[in-house]
């Protein structure tokens, strides 16, 4: 039975793709100016990754902190591949942002004195980091969403996204599943904004959701418009053993120390100064190196959290107090607990401006599909989730506006047919073919072995011919659902296809760089090289693979400098 | 470990589309949740096993199915945990919500509810310029009930939505009182005569199985209870389940102990002739069983102690 195509076209002048926090704001700015928007996503909202962040979002609030200092941390974290317009924006505009959403209703923490209080994260010179104990994402996100509900923005909830449609050079709209029918809908908007989220499966282990497929970047390659920066990665130095679940930078700016095999406390060799709160590229590799030397526990190193006391562990951190009780059986209060970096965050993405506009006309993208770049080659902790609100409110409200200005354009299915085809070719196939999951696991463990923190020619060069051999097996994966109704064996299948794209441009983009960067670290080429690579990698699809190109780095304020902590 | 899942499965495309148990056999480490059993088996055994996931961490929400008979969150379930003697899970769609395919439910009477109760911030007045002012305190009891993932896990087990589907359930009264507990929300006294309402805070039987079955110890049945507290002192009294506590405190206040005869009448209103009609046969039936209460209601001895008990608590407040 061929997949079913709907014939009848859905209208918004703005279609958002996502439901997360970025996807949601941009939604809700939309709305608030006025223009008819959706929100598509393969998830209810609140089940968006967004929710799993724990640690905190910045903002320069305190009286003797200051956006360009923030900036400056920003800038100097990114290893000076940051946009320095970019970096500026959102930490100038984060003061606001965050105020607008304690309006809306988060409860942040407070100080004695009522007002919002702030906690240390590493990379930064003051403590900037507000926070929701240590469910800051999710209470943001819960809130995000009660708004949109509040100004009752639609949103087609558990709808797959398939493909964006591009006619005269414009993005016009997208196709997606409604998984409850299995039926392909085509959506013409006269702006669409990407809000997919992270592509963290690429990797495993990871600490992100297994909903994080990198949809949207696959999407937005493939419909032409261009990837930035895909090889920078960065690795969290505190997932546990052996799930990847995170535990949150929060417990190492509470105070947790740590320690190697030995029960050294082994940052002081790698970064003298801030110790465990160095940024997350230094003090991964420091650990890798550790475990690399035959310092580890079970390729582990120990998080020590016992000298901060019952008290605070409960009240502050008490999500990650329950997650390693549940997972790793370790009671924070009294034990240390195994830890080892692991796939957290995808730096590059769909490129864009400050507003939002991706290099394809009609298509805008915001958050951690996006790279603005505020990231540069290494993002700080709790600037994602500033990202995520301040960008996405510029997109919303940039799409909103130069929506106002198009007309639809009459699309038919036609899109949504060939996609049907492509669906019905996947589930036509038999039934003992390849699958989706041993091949995703293979890559998985392919991206861990030749991009993962430490990298080499020899060992990218071997990661794209696993690619390509991955790519040429995916070809006989087969699916064993042949339903329509909420067919998770076919959406994963389609997930994987995303995912293979976009870990091909990184491995490529890797191997180009030759220099180390950020947490883009070439045991090849030990050194940043800003004659030769202070510039961005843009990646373009093609049908062998990607072409690169490069393009500048915008340098306002802030002169690249030795990065040391 | 070898365990064996019983899984209850429902493909609403099947030529006869009813649910029924499938047993799937598998080797599980001692570390696997009840989730990595089933991810294991829609991985490598049955890709047609349809269930919701992702962050593995509980907190997306997504994974709330029956195991043994309670609602709980998989991904924080461990399977030596549940495991019977035989090494044997049962695991079934959630409960009072329809079922999608196998573990899926629908959640649309869930959001329904949510979207019921108002669920945003309702201040008045102007913006303060910076951030409002709240106590530190007050804002780690809201994060604790805030910390709701919206898994539906309490409206599956809840006794009283199973017999009464329009009852607001525990995930959203505990989300209304979110509100209600906002310094920062200005629609407390609307808000309270709305939860008032038939369906409302009054509906809950306080069966305690949404505080048991809560992967996230937002203990919904407190909150109700919070809200009643707030409901009476707003003065939403006029109604049944309002009367009923009313009437109950001032018997015990007053005697020490329970008036079961008065009671019905104060909840309902002596003048409420239906309520009567029904209550007079439960009165029947408890009379033919040799359980009616004494018609002639005493005081015990200690009633005084019970007085300055209430003394102590209402000058507490
Ligand atoms: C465990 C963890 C902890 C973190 N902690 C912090 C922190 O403390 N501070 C911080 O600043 N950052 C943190 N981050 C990073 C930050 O949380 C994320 O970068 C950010 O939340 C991403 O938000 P988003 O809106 O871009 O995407 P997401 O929240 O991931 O949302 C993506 C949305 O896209 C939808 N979608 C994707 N593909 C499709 C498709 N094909 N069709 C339809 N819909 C689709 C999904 O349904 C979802 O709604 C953390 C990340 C992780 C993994
Ligand atoms: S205590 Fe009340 S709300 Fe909770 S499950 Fe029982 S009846 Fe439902
Ligand atoms: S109150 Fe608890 S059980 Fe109910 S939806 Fe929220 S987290 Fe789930």
């Amino acid at each position: 039975m061929p997949f079913a195509v709907e014939e009848e076209i859905i209208r918004h002048d703005a279609v958002v793709l996502g439901g997360g926090l970025a996807g949601m704001r941009a939604a809700l700015e939309a709305a608030r100016c006025g223009a008819d928007v959706a929100v598509v996503s393969k998830v209810y909202p609140t089940r968006s990754h967004s929710v799993a962040a724990q640690g905190g979002i910045n903002a320069a609030l305190g009286e003797d902190d200051s956006w360009e200092s923030h900036a400056f941390d920003t800038v100097k974290g990114s290893d000076y591949l940051a946009d320095q317009d970019a970096a500026s924006i959102l930490c100038r505009e984060a003061p606001g942002d965050i105020l607008e959403l304690e309006h809306m209703g988060v409860i942040f923490n407070r100080r004695e004195d009522g007002r919002l209080a702030q906690r240390p994260f590493g990379g930064a010179g003051f403590p900037r980091t507000c926070f929701v104990a240590d469910i800051t994402g999710h209470v943001i996100l819960h809130v995000i969403w009660e708004q949109s509900i509040r100004d009752s923005v639609a949103t087609y909830d558990e709808w797959f996204a398939v493909s964006l449609i591009v006619e005269d050079g414009r993005c016009r709209g997208l196709v997606a599943m409604d998984m409850r029918t299995g039926r392909l809908h085509t959506f013409e908007a006269k702006a669409v904004i990407l809000a997919t989220g992270g592509l963290g499966r690429v990797y495993e282990p990871s600490t992100n959701g297994l909903i994080c497929t990198g949809d949207g970047m696959a999407l937005a390659y493939r419909a032409g418009a261009a990837l930035m920066d895909m090889e920078f990665t960065q690795f969290h130095p505190t997932t546990l053993f052996p799930s990847g679940v995170l535990i949150t930078e929060g417990a190492r700016g509470e105070g947790g120390h740590l320690l190697n095999a030995l029960g050294e406390r082994f940052m002081s060799d790698y970064a003298p100064e801030r110790l465990e709160l160095a940024s997350r590229d230094v003090v991964s590799r420091a650990e890798q190196v550790e475990i690399d030397s035959g310092r580890d526990v079970n390729g582990c190193v120990m998080l020590d959290l016992r000298h901060l006391g019952r008290d605070l562990i409960m009240t502050k951190l008490n999500q990650i107090h329950e997650l390693a009780m549940d997972l790793a059986g370790v009671d924070l209060v009294t034990e240390t607990v195994p830890i080892r970096p692991g796939m957290h965050y995808q730096m590059g993405g769909v490129k864009t401006d400050v507003d939002g506009r991706s290099t394809l006309p009609g298509l805008y993208a915001a958050g951690e599909c996006a790279c603005v770049s505020v990231h540069g080659a290494n993002r700080l902790g709790g600037n994602s989730l500033l990202e995520t609100v301040v960008f996405g409110r510029r997109a919303g409200r940039t799409a909103a506006q130069e929506a106002a200005e198009e007309h639809f354009v009459n699309l038919t299915p036609a899109i949504a047919r060939e996609q049907a085809e492509r669906i019905d070719a996947l589930l036509s196939r038999s039934d003992r073919g390849i699958r989706t999951a041993a091949l995703r696991r293979e890559l998985g463990a392919a991206m861990q072995e030749h991009a993962g923190i430490f990298r080499d020619a020899a060992g990218l060069g071997a990661g794209v011919d696993a690619l390509h051999d991955l790519k040429n097996r995916f070809e006989a994966v087969s699916i064993q659902d042949h339903g329509s109704v909420f067919n998770t064996d076919l959406v994963s299948a389609l997930e994987l296809d995303n995912m293979l794209d976009l870990a091909e441009v990184m491995v490529t983009s890797s191997l180009e760089r030759r220099e180390s960067r950020g947490a883009h670290a070439r045991r090849d080429y030990p050194e940043r090289d800003d004659d030769g690579w202070l510039k961005h990698t843009i990646a373009l699809h093609t049908p062998d693979g990607p072409r690169l190109e490069f393009g500048p780095v915008t340098i306002t304020e802030w002169q690249p400098q030795v990065r040391s902590y | 470990m070898d365990v064996t899942l019983n899984v209850r499965r429902f493909d609403p495309e099947s030529e006869s589309p009813e649910s029924r148990f499938q047993e799937y056999n598998l080797e599980v480490e001692d570390y696997f949740t009840v989730l990595d059993a089933l991810i294991k088996v829609r991985e490598e055994v049955d890709g047609s096993l349809a269930l919701r996931c992702s962050c593995r961490a509980s907190i997306c929400g997504s994974c709330s199915m029956r195991v043994n008979g309670h609602a709980k969150l998989v991904c924080k379930t461990k399977v030596r945990d549940v495991a019977n003697a035989q090494n044997q899970v049962t695991v079934e769609p959630m409960g009072n919500l329809p079922v999608v395919k196998d573990l899926v439910s629908d959640m649309k009477p869930f959001w329904d509810r949510v979207r019921a109760v108002k669920p945003y911030l309702q201040p008045e007045g102007e913006e303060p310029e910076a951030e409002y002012l709240a106590p530190n305190e007050t804002m780690l009891h809201l994060a604790g009930v805030m910390s709701c993932i919206m898994c539906g896990a309490c409206v599956s087990d809840c006794t009283a939505i199973e017999v009464d589907q329009r009852f607001l359930g525990p995930a959203a009264l505990a989300k209304a009182y979110r509100f209600v507990g906002d310094p920062r929300d200005d629609a407390d006294r609307s808000r309270l005569q709305m939860y008032s309402q038939p369906g409302g805070i009054w509906d809950c039987t306080r069966c305690m199985e949404c505080v048991q079955v809560c992967p996230k110890g937002v203990a919904p049945m407190d909150r109700i209870m919070g809200l009643r507290d707030m409901a009476i002192e707003a003065g939403f009294s006029n109604n049944n389940g309002a009367r009923h506590t009313e009437a109950f405190t001032d018997s015990i206040k007053h005697s020490g102990r329970l008036d079961e005869l008065k009671l019905p009448l104060r909840t309902f209103g002596v003048f409420n002739v239906q309520a009567m009609m029904g209550l007079s046969l439960v009165g029947l039936r408890a009379f033919l069983r040799g359980k009616t209460p004494p018609i002639i209601h005493k005081a015990i001895p200690g009633k005084d102690k019970v007085r300055r008990l209430f003394d102590k608590v209402e000058g507490k407040r």
